[in-house]
Parts: C-alpha cells; sequence; structure tokens
C-alpha cells in the first residue's frame, strides 16, 4: 500500500514538474524576442552584432531612443498612429454595433448581407490600393488624418460588424423587448439594454480593429506621406544605404508595445468574454 | 382597467401561418388562459397583442381602440417572460423601477412604488442585488414585481411558472391567483400545463395549429368537450377512448364496445338514433369507482374488470383494465385495489361519459 502510494505522489510530482517546465520554455519563447530588443535599444551600435552576443550591455545607453523618437520623427509617427487608430476604433464600433445590431435583430438585407460585409474581407488589400490612391489625391484627402482614419474604418469594419452579430444573434431578445413593453422605444431599448449586455463584444471587436490599425503598414505607406505619417512606416527609415539602424528600430518597438499592452490589461476581462461569443453568459 | 377584442386575427412568418384567424373578446377583469400544446401559437397570439408582433390580418382592440399600430409603450400592458428576462445589469430595485423610469416618473415616487411592489412580494432584502445572484423563484418574484409596479391596464405572462422545480411552481401559481383576486386587472396567461390553465383561469381558451379549439370555463371545457382534442387535453391522467357503435338495443339508445352493449341513460342518449354510428367513447378515471351493492346505481353500468396495472398516488390509485380492447384508466380509492391480475366489479357512470362522432371527433 505505502509503495503504491508513494509512487503515485511521485507521478503527480513529475506530472506538475512537467507543466512548470513546459510552462518555463513557453514563457522563454514569447520574452526571449522582447528581452533582446529590449537589450538592443539600449545597446551602443559596436555591441549589436558582436560574437559572442553581449546579453546585456556594460554601459547602456539611450541615444536610440532619442534619434528614434526625434530624428526619426517616431514621436510623430506615434501621435498620428494614436489619433488615426482611435478615431478609426472608435466609428468602427459605433458603426458596426448599429450595423450588427441591425442585421441581427432586423434581419436587414435578408439572408445574404451579413455575409457579403465579412467577404469584404476575402479582397487583397493591394488590389485596391491604386484607385484609393487616385481617389484620395483628387479628393484632396491624401496624407490627411481624415483619410486614413476613413479607410481603417472600412477596412475594421467587416470584422467588427461579425463579431458584434454573432453575440448579439445569441444574445435573448426579451430583455429589449421587456424594455419595449415597459415603455421605452427601440432605439431606448437599444442604447440601455442591448448596448450594455453586448459591452464584451463591442469591447472585443474594438480591441481588434485598434490592433489592426496600430499595426498596419500597406496603407499608411501609400495614403500618407511627411504629415500623416503612423509608427510603423516610421520603421521604413531604419533601413537605409548605410546599413540597418538596429538601435533604433529595437528602440521604436520597444514603444510601440506599450498601447497594446495598456489595451490588453484593460480589456482582458471583457476580452475572454467577448471572444467566446457569450457561451459563459452569466 | 381594460377590455380587449380580437377579431379575425392572423400572423404569418413567412410562409407559415402561426395564428389562422381568431376571434375573441376578453372582458375587463378576466383571467382569461391560453392552453394548447406546444407550438399551437399561443405566444405569438400574446405577443401580438403585447405589439412585440405586428398582425399579418385582422385588428385588435383594447377598450374599444384599435391598437394594431400601436407601439409596445403605447398600449399600457405589462409583461412576465418565461425566461424572466431581467435586466442583467440592472439592481433588483432599478429593474422594477425601470418601466417607471421610461415614464419620467420622479425618483421618489419610484423608489415608494418599488419598495410597495417589494413589500407585497417579499422580496425587500433583495433590492440591491443583481439579477445573477437571485434563485429562480426569486427572479420570478422581481419579474412579477416588474409588472405590478406598473399598475397596467392589462397583465400579460407568458408560461412564468415553466422553468421553476413543481413545489415553487404550485406556489407561486398560487400568489399568481391570489394576485388577481387583490388587484382584479384583465390578466392573459399562457401555458403548455393543463393543470395550471384549471386552477387558474375564470375562462380557458383552447388552441390548436393557430386556431380555438374551444373556450369557457374550466368546468365546462372539462365536463362538456366540445372535440376529442380537447377531452384528450383537459384532466390527467388522460381521458380514455373507446371506439365503439352507438345505437338502439332492445328500446335502448347506448354504445356497444365489442360485444360489450353500454346503455346510455335517459337525457345522455342522443334523442333520435337512426341505425348505428361509429363514434368514440370517452370516459374520465373518475367517472368509474368500484362497484357497491347488488346493482348499479342509475346510469351506470356494472364491469367485471381484469386490473392489469396499478398506480397508486397515495390518496388514490389508478387502475389500468380492458374493456373490449382498448386500455381504460379508472381512479379507486387506493384500498379498493392491490395488485395487477386483480379481478374487480367496477361501475362506469355514463351520466358523465362522452360521445364523439368517430370521423370528425366533435362531441354528440
Ligand atoms: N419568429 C418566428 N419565425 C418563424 N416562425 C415562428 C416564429 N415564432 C414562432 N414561430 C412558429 O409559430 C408557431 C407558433 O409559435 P408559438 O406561438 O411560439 O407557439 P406556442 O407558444 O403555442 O408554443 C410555431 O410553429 C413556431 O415555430
Ligand atoms: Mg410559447
Amino acid at each position: 500500500m505505502a509503495a503504491r502510494g508513494s509512487s503515485f505522489l511521485s507521478q503527480r510530482r513529475l506530472a506538475s514538474i512537467g507543466r512548470y517546465l513546459l510552462l518555463g520554455f513557453f514563457l522563454l519563447f514569447v520574452l526571449a524576442p522582447i528581452y533582446w530588443m529590449f537589450n538592443t535599444s539600449i545597446k551602443p551600435s559596436s555591441d549589436y552584432l558582436a560574437i559572442p552576443p553581449v546579453w546585456f550591455p556594460d554601459e547602456p545607453t539611450l541615444v536610440h531612443y532619442e534619434a528614434a523618437l526625434f530624428t526619426y520623427r517616431g514621436l510623430q509617427g506615434i501621435i498620428n498612429s494614436l489619433i488615426v487608430s482611435l478615431s478609426a476604433t472608435a466609428l468602427s464600433a459605433l458603426l458596426g454595433t448599429l450595423m450588427a445590431y441591425s442585421l441581427a435583430r432586423f434581419n436587414t438585407g435578408g439572408q445574404h448581407l451579413s455575409f457579403w460585409v465579412l467577404s469584404q474581407r476575402f479582397l487583397p488589400p493591394v488590389g485596391i490600393v491604386l484607385p484609393v490612391f487616385l481617389i484620395y489625391r483628387n479628393l484632396g484627402i491624401h496624407d490627411t488624418h481624415f483619410g486614413l482614419i476613413m479607410a481603417y474604418t472600412v477596412f475594421t469594419l467587416p470584422v467588427s460588424v461579425w463579431m458584434m452579430f454573432a453575440y448579439f444573434r445569441q444574445m435573448p431578445k426579451s430583455m429589449e423587448e421587456a424594455a419595449l413593453v415597459d415603455g421605452w422605444t427601440r432605439w431606448q431599448a437599444f442604447w440601455r439594454v442591448a448596448v450594455p449586455l453586448a459591452a464584451p463584444a463591442i469591447v472585443a471587436a474594438a480591441v481588434f480593429a485598434f490592433i489592426a490599425c496600430w499595426t498596419e503598414f500597406f496603407f499608411a505607406l501609400v495614403l500618407t506621406g511627411r504629415t500623416a505619417f503612423t509608427l510603423p512606416t516610421v520603421f521604413r527609415s531604419f533601413i537605409g544605404f548605410q546599413g540597418a539602424q538596429y538601435g533604433e528600430a529595437a528602440a521604436l518597438a520597444i514603444v510601440s508595445l506599450g498601447p497594446s499592452i495598456v489595451l490588453g490589461v484593460l480589456a482582458q476581462k471583457h476580452l475572454v468574454r467577448g471572444l467566446t461569443l457569450g457561451a459563459v453568459r452569466g | 382597467m381594460a377590455e380587449v377584442n380580437i377579431q379575425r386575427l392572423e400572423k404569418h412568418y413567412g410562409a407559415f401561418h402561426a395564428v389562422r384567424g381568431i376571434d375573441l373578446e376578453i372582458p375587463d377583469g378576466e383571467f382569461t388562459v391560453l392552453v394548447g400544446p406546444s407550438g399551437c401559437g399561443k405566444s405569438t397570439l400574446l405577443r401580438t397583442i403585447a405589439g412585440l408582433e405586428e398582425a399579418s390580418g385582422g385588428s385588435i382592440s383594447i377598450n374599444g381602440k384599435v391598437v394594431n399600430d400601436d407601439r409596445p409603450r403605447d398600449r399600457d400592458v405589462a409583461m412576465v417572460f418565461q425566461d424572466y428576462a431581467l435586466y442583467p445589469h440592472m439592481t433588483v430595485a432599478n429593474n422594477i423601477g425601470f418601466g417607471l423610469k421610461a415614464r419620467k416618473m420622479p425618483k421618489a415616487e419610484i423608489e415608494k412604488r418599488v419598495g410597495e411592489a417589494a413589500q407585497m412580494l417579499g422580496i425587500v432584502p433583495l433590492l440591491e442585488r443583481f439579477p445573477r445572484q437571485l434563485s429562480g423563484g426569486q427572479r420570478q418574484r422581481v419579474a412579477i414585481g416588474r409588472a405590478i409596479v406598473r399598475n397596467p391596464s392589462i397583465f400579460l405572462f407568458d408560461e412564468p411558472l415553466s422553468n421553476l422545480d413543481a413545489q415553487l411552481r404550485d406556489e407561486m401559481r398560487g400568489e399568481i391567483k391570489r394576485l388577481h383576486q387583490d388587484i382584479a386587472t384583465t390578466m392573459i396567461y399562457v401555458t403548455h400545463d393543463q393543470i395550471e390553465a384549471m386552477t387558474l383561469a375564470d375562462r380557458i381558451v383552447l388552441m390548436r395549429d393557430g386556431l380555438i379549439e374551444q373556450q369557457g370555463a374550466p368546468l365546462d371545457l372539462f365536463e362538456r368537450p366540445a372535440t376529442t382534442f380537447v377531452a384528450g387535453f383537459l384532466g390527467s391522467p388522460k381521458m380514455s377512448f373507446l371506439p365503439g357503435r352507438l345505437g338502439a338495443r332492445d328500446g335502448q339508445v347506448g354504445v356497444a364496445v365489442g360485444e360489450h352493449f353500454m346503455p346510455l341513460p335517459q337525457g345522455r342518449a342522443p334523442d333520435t338514433v337512426k341505425g348505428e354510428k361509429s363514434v368514440l367513447l370517452g370516459l374520465r378515471p373518475e367517472h368509474i369507482s368500484r362497484a357497491q351493492g347488488e346493482a348499479p346505481t342509475p346510469g351506470s353500468v356494472r364491469y367485471d374488470a381484469l386490473i392489469d396495472l396499478v398506480q397508486p398516488t397515495g390518496s388514490r390509485s389508478y387502475a389500468t383494465f380492458r374493456l373490449g380492447r382498448e386500455p381504460v384508466v379508472a381512479e379507486l380509492q387506493a384500498h379498493d385495489v392491490s395488485r395487477a391480475g386483480q379481478k374487480l366489479a367496477l361501475d362506469i357512470n355514463m351520466n358523465r361519459a362522452s360521445i364523439f362522432d368517430a370521423e370528425t371527433g366533435r362531441a354528440i
């Protein structure tokens, strides 16, 4: 008995050691590149490709941050990116919520409109970039925040609509109906009952939209120039004829992680619920 | 206070015809129960009265005014939903007061009314909780409170008890009936449960496939069902239907079930019988009792039954036997019957038997 008991115990211990090893390995896998990026951002240029590698610089420096943010106008890129991404995200969430609600509750557009919305994502963006560029130039909105906000709103809408559509559709109608009978209009029932209940999906869709805008490169490259350029386009300047500016690239990359981390922490609670599409609604 | 008048009401869902021309008058203050099997259109009818569904044809009037085009909020109705439909993001107090807020009532007045309703339903200690922190029965009370507080002219209930366990259901059923006795407001109540219908209703409206099969006082429907459908729907255990032939034998009108001739008492038999007619003889369990004395009481038929199934319930036992080929259930005193295989003389009270045309299913 005793022998069996202890072998059982040690089996459990083995299993838990195995689990921690696996988790540790995974953590290393995720964090190592970030560490290396950080490490590179504070290294003197001479240490970038040194052999053996420099795990932590003897004399950490902030020159790359200064160069990336000011010489290469990274700070302006961040400000532009924040303006464009936040505006497009807000618009996409607002319009997406209205549209998803309409599709889910009133079956707007019959069987096919909802799928047509999603199908807009099947088109490779490269396919339309030239016409959009020409239209923007003619309208005089090339290289403006407004132009990029419009483009990003349109690009993020299909996925936003679909995430929220799925959520609204599985949400019981009866709470909104109770509000209607209770004396509210449809519009009031939407804002006071449906929207608060769909908050997890709205937050999840907004996070996705924000990340998509924050990291978008191609359209930003074509539709902006010296004024409305966004953060991702700044990285282009780090690869030049004199070789790559590793330190500056790493420094700006570290800075650009900031909003994603803040967002992730803020939205974590909602995000999980939104992504499981209400399966765990309490 | 309100009376409801429904004329030739129709509801289509695409190609599906859910309500197929219903005429219904509901007097002020009456407790009307819409009952019928699942899918017969009860909820659709109720929701059309509430204004949550648009009528495809016909009219609905409340107090003489056609409301077809009125929004739900303009009809002065309150509704209790099957899933309670409480607002999950609001406290119980705000749930109950939400409808008053919509009508721009002053805050202090809302608080006072919510307090009164909560008092009445015994949920005062729950007022600051959220719906997810309540049990099923408590949620039910909140849902009722939300309706009461509005003091509407019509209450609508859509299967409000079907998510509760049996004991709680009985308790809440009593409370709803008491509520109606106290406030005497028009109530329309949907259920598929015939016991709920019988116990609550001033009037039962029994529906089938989008039409009204029969309506009337509960006991009228129970004792004088117009069709086999009504007869089979109301009552538990169900009425037994025996195929037989209605005709005269030795100058007496009766029903022959197999070789067994069961004479009908005067008054119960149709006046004229021409030849023979295929019928269904409907017997309820409580129309059959253990034989007492030498001869059956007037109007009864004695039958020597071979019991083949006994189901005791405590006070009563349900005994199944065969009459001709068909199984018949009798409701007997618990100690009158002990086991399957027992031989027992039974009296069948033909005064209360129902007779239906075998082809149309309509009562004769
Ligand atoms: N929104 C709808 N769309 C299509 N068919 C519906 C809809 N609502 C109800 N029905 C159909 O109408 C019939 C009656 O439904 P309902 O009134 O809910 O029945 P009950 O409440 O008597 O069980 C059912 O066959 C149901 O499938
Ligand atoms: Mg129903």
